[in-house]
């Protein structure tokens, strides 16, 4: 920082400072209402003017979770003191739990839809990391006959709005029956992935010293040891930023997961939606779904901003 | 008992060849340093031998066996980086027991040792720490550390001191050379620097453009350089070189360099000598370094009045440039000998320290007076 600062610097800085108060706003404003409407009352979910205080509720969240249907007569007095609180909270939106014929609590689509998610997401950004980490590492270190043009290959795969290859994918899948399977969207996912993972972790295994692997190689490591001992840890750093993208990626994904996917396999993505057309939308159950949708990458990206924002090689290298 | 041997390697890194036909001989416990510009093929030399570059002809021998086919780590060699290469996320004890790993070596003798060679180089109380909390000179000494630990067959150091600053740097070379004395290994040692050649080095193997120049010790190379590139690359401040044509007058010889009015006085073997290496007369280079040009205040018998062109005062001694014909012959004075810039001086050459070139060929003509 200036020692020194004029008058105009100082105003311009506080100008700067409420700009960049006022984007943050406008990022954070969907994600505070999501949020906030995922602890309403549905009565004041769709209100004019907004309620922004309440008192918040976790009935959404219990909607969300539970298989409900209309009430057409209200619970009797008897059967209302013997439901769990929960279901109560249902009974209170002029809905009754769906139960099973031995009355088991039948859970609705999101669970098995959320876990659907997970195991794409994980499962392709650890292929898509992985492949990239160690094509990258070739790239990097190896003289490869026409690698540019090879790179360049892998970047093209980017170069098409993934839609426009939708159909032709699907009639592709079900002919060798992979829609509607987790693997469907894995390969898929990591296929889409792969490309950017390379060219990131090209870029970060570009950054290592070769002299580091070159030490272990004298040392009396193989390669295949000097990568894992050295190289690895060396590009934990980029292997975490490529990883948050490439799961973020995955996550969101809706085109194709719509197209491939309508049970079995189905992620969060097309079934949150899906919701709305149901009877009445209940947008505090929506909002409740994308709320818990927004937290695993959340909860991701907060773990490794460490590694996000620590410089690449912190010192033993002198230059 | 560890002797290298390099015999007719060849290198190319495309079309163009950085190292040509290369032979040489490293005794067991030899101070070896290669010494040369950069591009010389000095670090691809050592490169060869560490086994981290395949040579494209001739072959690599370690005692007596060849090993251009083994990995690096089937070699047995310890190798110290001018970056050092310290793992950055392993501690200093880790890095330094890293090589011992490799030997799948219990962990009581990795400890054993990483505490020894930690002792002989004074870094037992930064075991703990990482490389990046260390200072230039104690990550060399870690980087030293790490190649002496499992005691490897030779020790290869690749300008290991090269990003130190200047005092560091002086400090460092006597440790190494400390190092080595006591703990006796082959080494071989690539750097730039001729003061840290001549410092450290047994033999000095002089490289430029990827041919052996020449192979010697110290005082070798510096009295007897085999051509003119070695000449001038070896010693500070450089060797004169002049064009010199070469006269009989009387008793004596005379050798006069470009333009001069009057030749330097010398003994009359040296036409005899010139003749006998069949020395051209006009490719004939006369080389004298500033020690060898002596200076008077006053006439003297010998000595040729000069003017003193340029003074450079270095403290221990003076440098002082002098217009002989169009030439300038530089000279080293004691410090304050000549007054000022622009006075006449007298200057003779000592005809020991002079040598003679043939300017095609550039090598010496091996003339000793």
């Amino acid at each position: 920082m200036a020692a020194v600062t004029t008058s105009a610097e100082r105003s311009l800085n506080k100008l700067a400072i409420v700009g960049v108060l006022i984007v943050t706003i406008i990022f954070l404003a969907p994600i505070y209402w999501i949020a906030s409407t995922a602890f309403k009352p549905r009565n004041l979910a769709t209100t004019i003017p907004p309620t922004v205080v309440f008192q918040p509720e976790i009935s959404p969240f219990v909607k969300l979770f539970t298989k409900r249907s209309q009430l057409r007569t209200a619970p009797t007095p008897e059967q209302y003191a013997a439901a769990p609180w929960w279901e109560r909270l249902v009974f209170d939106g002029g809905e009754k739990v769906v139960r099973s014929g031995r009355g088991e609590v039948q859970w609705s689509g999101y669970p098995s839809r959320f876990m659907n998610s997970l195991i794409v997401a994980i499962t392709s950004t650890i292929l898509a990391v992985g492949m990239g980490t160690f094509t990258a590492y070739g790239f990097s270190r190896f003289k490869i006959k026409g690698e540019q043009d090879l790179l360049f290959f892998i970047l093209s795969t980017r170069m098409l709005p993934p839609v426009v290859v939708a159909i032709p994918m699907f009639l592709m899948y079900r002919a060798v029956g992979l829609n509607d399977t987790h693997w469907g969207l894995i390969i898929l996912y990591t296929a889409f992935n792969l490309s950017f993972s390379v060219w990131l972790m090209k870029g970060f295994m570009d950054e290592i010293p070769k002299e580091y692997e070159e030490a272990a190689l004298v040392d009396g490591y193989t390669r295949m040891e000097a990568f894992f001992k050295i190289v690895l840890p060396e590009a934990a750093t980029g292997i975490a930023a490529t990883a948050v993208f490439c799961f973020i990626t995955a996550w969101n994904e809706y085109a194709f997961a719509l197209i491939m996917t309508n049970r079995r396999a189905q992620t969060a993505p097309p079934f949150i939606p899906s919701q709305v057309g149901s009877g009445l939308p209940d947008w505090t159950v929506i909002a409740a779904g994308t709320f818990l949708f927004l937290l695993p990458v959340a909860i991701f990206t907060f773990l490794l901003r460490n590694h996000l924002l620590r410089g690449m090689s912190f010192g033993a290298i002198r230059k | 008992m560890t002797q290298i041997e390099l015999r007719g390697v060849q290198k190319f890194f495309g079309a163009v060849q950085v190292i040509k036909d290369l032979n040489l001989k490293i005794d067991d416990n030899e101070f070896i340093v290669l010494l040369g510009q950069s591009g010389c093929g000095k670090t691809t030399t050592l490169r060869a031998i560490a086994g981290l570059e395949t040579i494209d002809g001739g072959d690599v021998l370690i005692d007596g066996k060849p090993v251009q086919h083994l990995k690096a780590a089937d070699r047995d060699i310890a190798m110290v980086f001018q970056s050092f290469s310290l793992y950055p996320h392993m501690s200093v004890y880790e890095n330094i027991a890293f090589p011992l790993r490799a030997m799948r070596k219990s962990r009581a003798e990795i400890d054993g040792e990483v505490r020894s060679v930690a002792k002989v180089l004074q870094i037992n109380d930064l075991l703990g720490k990482k490389p990046s909390a260390l200072s230039g000179g104690d990550m060399q000494r870690v980087a030293i550390g790490r190649a002496l630990v499992r005691r490897p067959k030779a020790m290869l150091m690749d300008e290991p001191i090269g990003a130190l600053d200047a005092k560091l740097r002086e400090e460092m070379r006597a440790e190494i050379k400390r190092l080595h004395i006591k703990q006796g290994s082959t080494t071989i040692y690539v750097t730039h620097d001729q003061i840290e050649a001549m410092s450290l080095a047994d033999r000095i193997v002089i490289m430029h453009e990827g041919v052996l120049q020449q192979v010697g010790s110290p005082s070798e190379v510096y009295k007897h350089p085999a051509n003119l590139f070695v000449a001038q690359f070896v010693g500070s401040p450089v060797m004169n070189v002049a064009n010199a044509a070469v006269t009989m007058n009387g008793s004596g010889a005379r050798v006069t360099v470009n333009g001069a009015a009057e030749g330097f006085l010398f003994p009359a073997e040296l036409v005899g000598q010139l003749d006998a290496a069949s020395a051209g007369q006009d490719r004939l280079a006369l080389g004298i370094r500033p020690e060898g040009v002596m200076v008077s205040r006053e006439p003297a018998d010998g000595y040729l009045p000069v003017e003193a062109h340029i003074i450079e005062p270095l403290g221990s001694y003076d440098i002082v440039d002098l217009k002989v014909g169009t030439q300038m012959l530089r000279a080293r004075t004691r410090s304050g000998f000549v007054g000022k810039a622009g006075v006449q001086v007298f200057a003779r050459l000592d005809p020991a320290q002079a040598h003679f070139f043939d300017t095609a060929s550039g090598n010496s003509l091996g003339v000793r007076l």
